[in-house]
Order: structure tokens, then C-alpha cells, then sequence
């Protein structure tokens, strides 16, 4: 038997841009278990209820995270959309789809470099940023900001996009899918990075539902769970298959995430062609009736859960969110066990890590 | 042979922010910005920075982890406080476990406001941060100096 040891991991480290702390416990190289800690970035945002009004929390929900941004205010408004029996008119419920799937785009392709990064391929990280700039600068034009957008409203959305604008989209869209498209060629094809890839952190599909993992983390293990087809906002208009792989280690994770990145540009493809002419927001008048209401969207990490609780007055009760990060760290420890430890950053890079949603 | 200048190499921590701010901040070293034609890398390792880069806010829990990471950087060190929660607290300043901004626990040379911060406000801040560590080099060497004369 190897001499044992303990290893602390984080909460400060080169690769995670994130503060995490995993006590590793290691047998000469190998990980026999790993200990996760958190905490280091809980606010406690969720005790905002009290001091903000049920208006305003749509932009304190949109903090959650600056990565899933968009989806925490559009899940944060579909709730006391919800309470309030408000219908969203159908082109907001459009927009709302084209910006989830940006949102979509741009965290892929920012876990893609960073990806990169942890296997030391320095070169895929900056064209995968720089891939990703074009999205930041769609946002910046269709929503004025880059990572914060602020553009969901109790009632649908703040902004519209034109005709000409969502046609200067489309076309950037497809250049872009082109230069993906070269780009991911890389992470499935080449032999180095394939052979950082395969057979890395196996988490089969029976695991999977065991340690209740969400999004492409599930995926990857074969379970085609995606709460896009459950049909909120305009997913129900929209034609898209699950993507699966049947690979169940870091390679199929990787898969997985590029499969998604071509999906969301079909998706907004379709948007942009059947997007209807209405208004994109109602007026929402008083208070919420008191109230509880569940929301669950599919965020670009796994499926996050919202809940509200309204009390007639303008401040809410409780509001809840249950991110995807936090689903897979059971399953990252799971992964964790028995890799060797210079794969420990790749394989928690893998799960898409996103702390301050986890914490809040 | 010309004067050479030192490149002033800076640490990046994540306090409590949102992740807007530390994404706005990995943008900044990508071809599209590229803050390193200014000289200065991302490191990770505390020892090797000048600069010390915070984003979010201080809570209870990263208060001493921030403490620790300062005391291990090597002097003359820069601080830089990035984005409005960096700064005050922002809009998490009225949560439980939010002591305020950076300069709570350690003493902070520049602000750089902004929810998130854009990018060019960033660069603007380290371009600053690494005029001051010039200017603070000079002036510690003369400090230590005095204090190994006297």
C-alpha cells in the first residue's frame, strides 16, 4: 500500500476562475476520495425578499450568476408570472428563447476554452473567446449589456429586436457556425486531446440517476433528460431532438456540449423564422396574490428549479433556486474517486462548475 | 543597453461576485483585449504577483482567505478592486453574509466601478495599477533602504 495524504484543493487555484476547496485524499497519485467544502461565495441573496420588492428582485435574481444570467431573471419572472395568472405575449416568449439559447452559446464556448485551458491548450482557449466575443457583442446590441442584461420584466421583456437586426443576427450566426464548426474539430478529433479526454472520470448512467445529476453531465451519461421538452416560453413551437452520448467519461461530456452548440443555433434559426408580430410586454398592475409557484428551465449547466412564495403584499415570502451545479457535485465526487490527481482540475471542470449560482 | 522594466504579473481572486465580473476579467487576457500587451500576466500562485486583481464582494468565509493571499504577495503590491460589489458591497450589500466591499480586510490602491465591469474599464484599472506599482517600487526601495541604513 502507497503512503496516504491529504491534499487541499482551492479555495484560491490557477485553473478554476471560481473559489472551491476539495480535501483530496490521495494514495500516492491516486484520489482515493474527495471532500467537498463550499460557502466561500454565499451572499445570502435568497434573504433579499424582505428589503427589495417583487419588481426589483428580477434584477437581484439575474446576479445569481453572470454566466446563466438571462435564465435566472426569465425563471425568477416566469414564477410571479405564474402567482399573478399574467400571460406573456408570444413574441416575448420568443425573445426570451433566442436569448436563452445565446446564453446557451456563449457559457458552451466559454467552457469549451476554459476546457482548453485545464488541458494546457493554450491556442483553443483564445479562439474559443474569441468565437464567444461575437455572441457578447449581439448581446450588447440587442440588450445593452454583456453579461448583465436586465431585460426581463414581470410580463415579458423590456426590448424588442427588429426585423433587420434579428437578419444581421442570422447571418453573423452562420459565420459563426462555420468557424465552430473548425473549431470543434479540434476537441473530437485530435489525438492529444482525445487522450486527455477518454476514459476520464466514467460516470455511468445508473450512477448518474443515483447521485442525481443534471444537464450534459446526465446526458453524457446516456439519459436523455432535458427540461426544454417540458415547453416553456416558445420551446414548445421549437423542434429539437435530446443530445446523448453514450461515451459516459469527459470526451462524451465534451460531446455533448459541442452537440448543444449547433443545436442552439438551429434553435434560434427557427425563432428568427417563426418569431410572431405582438406586443412584448403587459402591463402588470398591483401586488401578487399570495401564492406559491415552481418553475423549472433548462439552464446551459442542468436544470435549475425556482420557487416563489407571494403573501398579497409587494414582498415575497421566499424565493428558492435550485442550480445545476449543485445537483452534480455528487456526481463530480463520484468521478473524483480513483483518477489520477494531475486529472482532478480537468474532471471538475467537466461538470461546468458555476459557484456562485451553487451558493448564492 | 536600454532600461529594462519589470512586468508586473497579476493574481486574480474571486471574492463573492456573481461571476460577471471574473468572466468580464478572463475576457480581458483573450485576443479581443489582450491586457498582457501592457506586460502583465495572469498568474495563480500569490508569490509571483504584484497585483492583486479582487472581484465580489467579502463575506465571512473568504474574508481570511483574502487576508492570507495579500500577506503572501511579495511587497510593493497594487490592490484593485473590480466591479461595484468589489467596491462597496453593490447590490448585496444589505445581505446577511456580506461584510462590504474589498477594502474591509485589506487596503485597496484603485476602484473600478460597473455591474459587471465592461472590459475596457478593467484595462483602464490595470494600466493604473501598474503606473502605481512603478511608483510604489521607487518608493519602497528608498523605505527599505533607510531602514537597513538606519
Amino acid at each position: 500500500m502507497g503512503k496516504r495524504s491529504v491534499v487541499p484543493f482551492g479555495p484560491q487555484h490557477p485553473v478554476l476562475p471560481e473559489p472551491i476547496h476539495l480535501d483530496l485524499v490521495l494514495e500516492d497519485e491516486k484520489v482515493l476520495a474527495a471532500v467537498p467544502s463550499i460557502g466561500y461565495v454565499h451572499r445570502g441573496l435568497e434573504s433579499l425578499v424582505t428589503k427589495k420588492d417583487f419588481q426589483e428582485m428580477a434584477y437581484v435574481a439575474e446576479r445569481i450568476c453572470g454566466i446563466c444570467s438571462f435564465g435566472h431573471g426569465m425563471g425568477y419572472c416566469m414564477t410571479i408570472e405564474d402567482i399573478m395568472n399574467v400571460e406573456v405575449p408570444r413574441r416575448a416568449d420568443y425573445l426570451r428563447t433566442i436569448w436563452m439559447e445565446m446564453s446557451r452559446l456563449h457559457s458552451h464556448l466559454l467552457w469549451l476554452g476554459l476546457l482548453a485551458d485545464g488541458f494546457g491548450f493554450e491556442s483553443l482557449f483564445m479562439q474559443s473567446w474569441r468565437i464567444r466575443e461575437g455572441i457578447l457583442d449581439m448581446f450588447e446590441e440587442s440588450t445593452g449589456g454583456r453579461v448583465i442584461f436586465s431585460v426581463n420584466q414581470i410580463g415579458g421583456v423590456k426590448k424588442d429586436m427588429s426585423k433587420e437586426m434579428l437578419a444581421n443576427f442570422q447571418k453573423r450566426f452562420d459565420e459563426m457556425e462555420k468557424e465552430v464548426r473548425k473549431l470543434t474539430r479540434v476537441f473530437l478529433d485530435d489525438y492529444t486531446v482525445k487522450s486527455r479526454l477518454e476514459g476520464i472520470g466514467i460516470l455511468t448512467g445508473e450512477d448518474a440517476i443515483r447521485r442525481g445529476a443534471a444537464g450534459p453531465m446526465a446526458r453524457a451519461a446516456g439519459i436523455a433528460v432535458d427540461m426544454r421538452k417540458t415547453g416553456y416560453a416558445a420551446y414548445d413551437d421549437i423542434d429539437f431532438e435530446v443530445i446523448t452520448s453514450d461515451k459516459y467519461d469527459s470526451y462524451g461530456r465534451c460531446e455533448v456540449r459541442i452537440g448543444e452548440i449547433f443545436q442552439s443555433f438551429d434553435i434560434i434559426r427557427q425563432c428568427i423564422r417563426k418569431i410572431p408580430d405582438t406586443e412584448i410586454n403587459v402591463a402588470v398592475k398591483g401586488n401578487p396574490p399570495e401564492g406559491e409557484s415552481i418553475v423549472r428551465i433548462e439552464q446551459p449547466r442542468g436544470e435549475a428549479f425556482y420557487m416563489s412564495r407571494t403573501n398579497g403584499t409587494k414582498f415575497l415570502d421566499r424565493m428558492r433556486v435550485r442550480t445545476p451545479t449543485f445537483a452534480n457535485l455528487p456526481a463530480l465526487t463520484q468521478t473524483l474517486q480513483g483518477c489520477q490527481y494531475a486529472d482532478v482540475p480537468l474532471l471538475i471542470l467537466t461538470i461546468d462548475p458555476c459557484i456562485s449560482c451553487t451558493e448564492r | 543597453m536600454a532600461k529594462i522594466e519589470k512586468s508586473p504579473w497579476l493574481l486574480h481572486y474571486d471574492g463573492s461576485s456573481c461571476n460577471g465580473c471574473d468572466i468580464e476579467v478572463l475576457a480581458c487576457t483573450t485576443p479581443v483585449y489582450d491586457v498582457e500587451r501592457f506586460g502583465v500576466i495572469n498568474t495563480g500562485n500569490p508569490m509571483h504577483a504584484d497585483i492583486f486583481l479582487v472581484t465580489g464582494g467579502i463575506n465571512s468565509q473568504n474574508a481570511e482567505v483574502v487576508k492570507q493571499i495579500y500577506n503572501q504577495m511579495p511587497n510593493p503590491k497594487v490592490v484593485l478592486a473590480v466591479g461595484t460589489c468589489a467596491c462597496t458591497g453593490g447590490i448585496f450589500k444589505e445581505c446577511y453574509n456580506i461584510l462590504g466591499g474589498v477594502d474591509t480586510v485589506i487596503p485597496v490602491d484603485i476602484y473600478v466601478p460597473g455591474c459587471a465591469a465592461r472590459p475596457e474599464s478593467i484595462i483602464d484599472g490595470v494600466v493604473q495599477a501598474v503606473a502605481l506599482y512603478k511608483e510604489k517600487q521607487k518608493t519602497w526601495k528608498k523605505e527599505e533602504k533607510t531602514e537597513k541604513g538606519a
